[in-house]
């Protein structure tokens, strides 16, 4: 297929997935700042939201104040933030658009509902808005377009570049996601003794929808070890980094050519990394500078993908 | 050439029906206007479910638009296409054989059969073609002829090319569409009368692509090349490249190399054999044409003349279709084919000479006038429908430069019934077939894309202008 349709899928779904976890953020920064002694304007949990998506140069050079009704405008609205929920809902629109024709009727009009109905989202809507309900909203858009590319479009090429920006986008949300919560919450933590870390550590797990995955799998209570080692090892958690780069790994086999033998390396390389890996090594090694260079690594993967499929140079 | 009273597809003279629309009147006396109506509906949401599917966006996203659809078909009866069909294919025949000539040995304006500078000067003629080999010697292989209908003296209906249409004709979805729609709404029409299939069409289209391939390609690999979303007829390109199960490029995802034309895959470079182009000489290849397209493909014309690559059309079709051409198309079937033209030309004044200019001057307000080297209804002058002042303005464009301009006769279309808010109303016609040159053959589905001026009186059918469009059916 042409490597600029390539793209496009590519895009869609990664703008797409994108906007999903940031809201999945909001969520749980929000829910958290609800809760008895968090004391709703508890900036730090807003500053690491901007952390997390490298946001917070941009917004302070907004001149807003550290407020939990200004980051959320911020994350979800703002014209000049390209990572804005907004702007990602518009960018997964364009790039559907532009491949209209590979795309089933149901694709398409889920993606262009999605964006017609945001675009008309202002900061007044917003604050008369149910957040709440407003991220569950836009959770749901994301599950739809997913369900019904699954359930509608041939399971050929084009389908598995949508299945792949999908994979690397979450890999690299969870990460981050992982990384930044972790250390706000770390110092806290040792042995969880206050009920307001344990809801802290709950509001984390559910932003990844792993509550209840949390308790089946462990059976026990909530601790960071364990925590990181779900989202990071565990293979059957469908937003964890294995599970993540078990698809990427897999896909990356089924579309191989001659000219993609870098992108295959990289992704088998990190792959066996969460394959093989062990909790242990890995906070002996230090849990941040771990992630760290996990992202520095699905990034670079990023780019030999764009190089080996979407953008090739022209020879 | 009667200007006073024009043609009625449906109603003899005397009022009565036409022996092919018997069967149609017969079942709209007997079926209810309420059904009728609602159906109109459903073709109205339907098509808009289509363009919303479809068609293009602008940049403020969500805005489609979409052309009237008239449930009223366009009948034409089969001995009659039969006739238009042969004066198509020797029409074609012959544009092609003047292409080639033109860009060769130049035979036709050395026997003095066409003045040598109204071709050698024209803005359309492409030096860069001459002596270029193009595989079977054909040039417009995918070519849209404008044909109306005007009462003659005995009453009759008779044909006219209007316009040759040589370099991108669109249109032929709408045709296709059209056709899908009557047979979702009315399918107990069909079953009324035995029209032609037109289906086929992306079949025929992929046939003739793939049958100019250049020399020694086995199996040819053909792209459509569209100029992107943002074009008017976007809709058109991303429909007919599904519909052959062909790839949709644009400039970007082509590239040339050692003269050899390549697409940019995930699988790496691909070559490319055949390119039906969406996109105008000017934008093809900026190495050669306008420097700041952006939408073309550098080297493109290399490996084009290289034989490396077929265009379809060709570059350097629009000399033939040009209108101070236009008067000379019986002239070619007369030298090339040594036929006498099955078609007939709107009879033409060419004010580059004086006679005609004379004459033309003495009645423009009965003529239309019109700009060469001009598309699409700029510069004309439409003697009957301009004020005094218009005419007066005009008169002094074409006193500053006569050679600019041809004039006609103004033609009474022909009307169809068709329905308007009112009931059923006749309103104007014409019809454009799409005739596919490839191989040996000359080929096209039977009919083409039936325009009609949806505002009473009017006779401009383009769609920017109000202009809706029929289903044609060719039947027996």
């Amino acid at each position: 297929m042409l490597s600029r349709t390539a793209d496009h899928l590519y895009w869609m779904a990664r703008y797409t997935e994108r906007a999903e976890n940031t809201v999945r953020m909001l969520d749980v920064s929000y829910r958290m700042s609800l809760l008895p002694g968090a004391n709703g304007g508890d900036t730090e949990s807003w500053s690491a939201i901007l952390d997390i998506s490298e946001l917070s140069g941009a917004f302070a050079r907004t001149g807003r104040p550290l407020s939990a009704c200004d980051v959320i405008e911020f994350v979800v609205l703002d014209r000049d933030n390209p990572s804005s929920v907004w702007n990602c809902l518009r960018a997964a629109r364009e790039n559907a658009h532009a491949v209209r024709g590979t795309l089933t009727a149901e694709m398409w009009e889920t993606t262009n509902a999605t964006w017609l109905e945001i675009r008309e989202m202002t900061p007044q809507k917003l604050r008369a808005t149910d957040l709440g309900e407003f991220f569950e909203w836009v959770k749901f858009r994301s599950h739809l377009l997913r369900g019904v590319t699954f359930g509608t479009m041939l399971h050929d090429e084009a389908f598995k570049f949508v299945r792949l920006g999908t994979f690397l986008e979450r890999a690299d949300n969870t990460a981050r996601l992982l990384d930044v919560k972790y250390h706000s919450l770390l110092p806290k933590a040792e042995g969880l003794t206050s009920s307001t870390d344990f809801y802290q550590w709950g509001a984390l797990l559910r932003s990844v929808s792993a509550f209840e995955t949390y308790r089946h799998v462990y059976r026990d209570v909530i601790t960071p070890y364990k925590v990181a080692e779900l989202l990071i090892l565990n293979a059957d958690m469908p937003r964890s980094l294995h599970a993540c780069l078990d698809e990427i790994n897999g896909i990356l086999g089924e579309i191989a050519s001659i000219h993609s033998a870098e992108a295959a390396r990289q992704a088998g390389e990190l792959h066996a990394t969460l394959h093989y890996g062990r909790m242990d090594d890995i906070f002996d090694a230090g849990l941040h500078p771990w992630l760290e260079r996990f992202l520095v690594r699905i990034n670079r993967l990023g780019d030999s993908i764009g190089e080996n499929f979407l953008v090739p140079v022209a020879a | 050439m009667n200007a006073a009273k024009p043609f009625d597809e449906m109603h003899a003279a005397d009022g009565t029906i036409r022996t092919h629309y018997q069967p149609y009147s017969e079942w709209l006396g007997h079926t209810p206007r309420e059904l009728i109506a609602r159906k109109r509906k459903e073709a109205d949401l339907a098509f808009h479910r289509v363009g919303i599917t479809f068609n293009v966006y602008g940049a403020d996203g969500g805005k489609e638009r979409l052309i009237p659809f008239d449930l009223l078909p366009r009948i034409i009866p089969g001995d009659e296409w039969r006739t238009l069909e042969a004066g198509l294919r020797q029409r074609v025949r012959a544009l092609n054989a003047f292409l080639a000539d033109i860009y060769h040995g130049q035979e036709i304006l050395r026997a003095g059969r066409i003045p040598a500078d109204q071709v050698l000067d024209n803005a359309q003629f492409r030096p860069e073609m001459k002596g270029v080999h193009v595989p079977g010697g054909l040039y417009a292989m995918i070519a849209g002829i404008d044909l109306v209908r005007a009462a003659g003296a005995d009453g009759k209906g008779d044909y006219y090319v209007l316009e040759d249409n040589l370099r991108v004709p669109s249109g032929v979805s709408y045709l296709l569409e059209n056709r899908k729609m009557m047979m979702r709404l009315f399918p107990d029409l069909f079953s009324r009368y035995d029209v032609q299939p037109v289906e086929h069409y992306p079949d025929l289209l992929l046939e003739t692509l793939r049958a100019v391939a250049p020399a020694g390609v086995l199996d040819p690999t053909a792209v459509l090349l569209t100029p992107g979303a943002f074009n008017s007829a976007y809709f058109e390109h991303s429909f007919l490249a599904q519909q052959m199960g062909i790839e949709l490029v644009e400039g970007q995802d082509l590239f040339v190399e050692d003269d050899t034309v390549f697409m940019r895959t995930t699988q790496g470079p691909r070559r490319v054999d055949v390119i039906y182009r969406r996109l105008d000489d000017d934008f093809l290849d900026p190495e050669v044409f306008r420097r700041d397209s952006m939408l073309g493909v550098p080297g493109l014309m290399s490996a084009y003349r290289a034989g490396r690559v077929t265009l379809a059309n060709a570059v350097g079709t629009g000399v033939a279709d040009d209108k101070s051409i236009y008067p000379y198309v019986p002239e070619m079937v007369r030298f090339y084919l040594g036929e006498e033209p099955i078609l007939n030309n709107v009879p033409t004044w060419m004010l580059r000479e004086p006679d005609d200019l004379a004459y033309t001057l003495a009645h423009l307000p009965e003529l239309v006038v019109k700009e060469v080297h001009g598309a699409g209804g700029y510069g004309m002058l439409v003697g009957p429908a301009a004020t005094k002042a218009e005419i007066e303005e005009f008169r002094q464009r074409i006193l500053a430069a006569p050679e600019k301009y041809i004039a006609q006769p103004t033609l009474s279309l022909s009307t169809c019934p068709t329905f308007v808010d009112a009931g059923i109303a006749p309103r104007h016609i014409d019809l454009r077939p799409f005739v596919l040159s490839g191989g040996r053959e000359i080929r096209m589905v039977p009919g083409g894309l039936t325009r009609v001026a949806l505002k009473a009186g009017s006779l401009v059918v383009n769609s920017s202008q109000g202009g809706g469009t029929k289903d044609t059916w060719v039947v027996g």
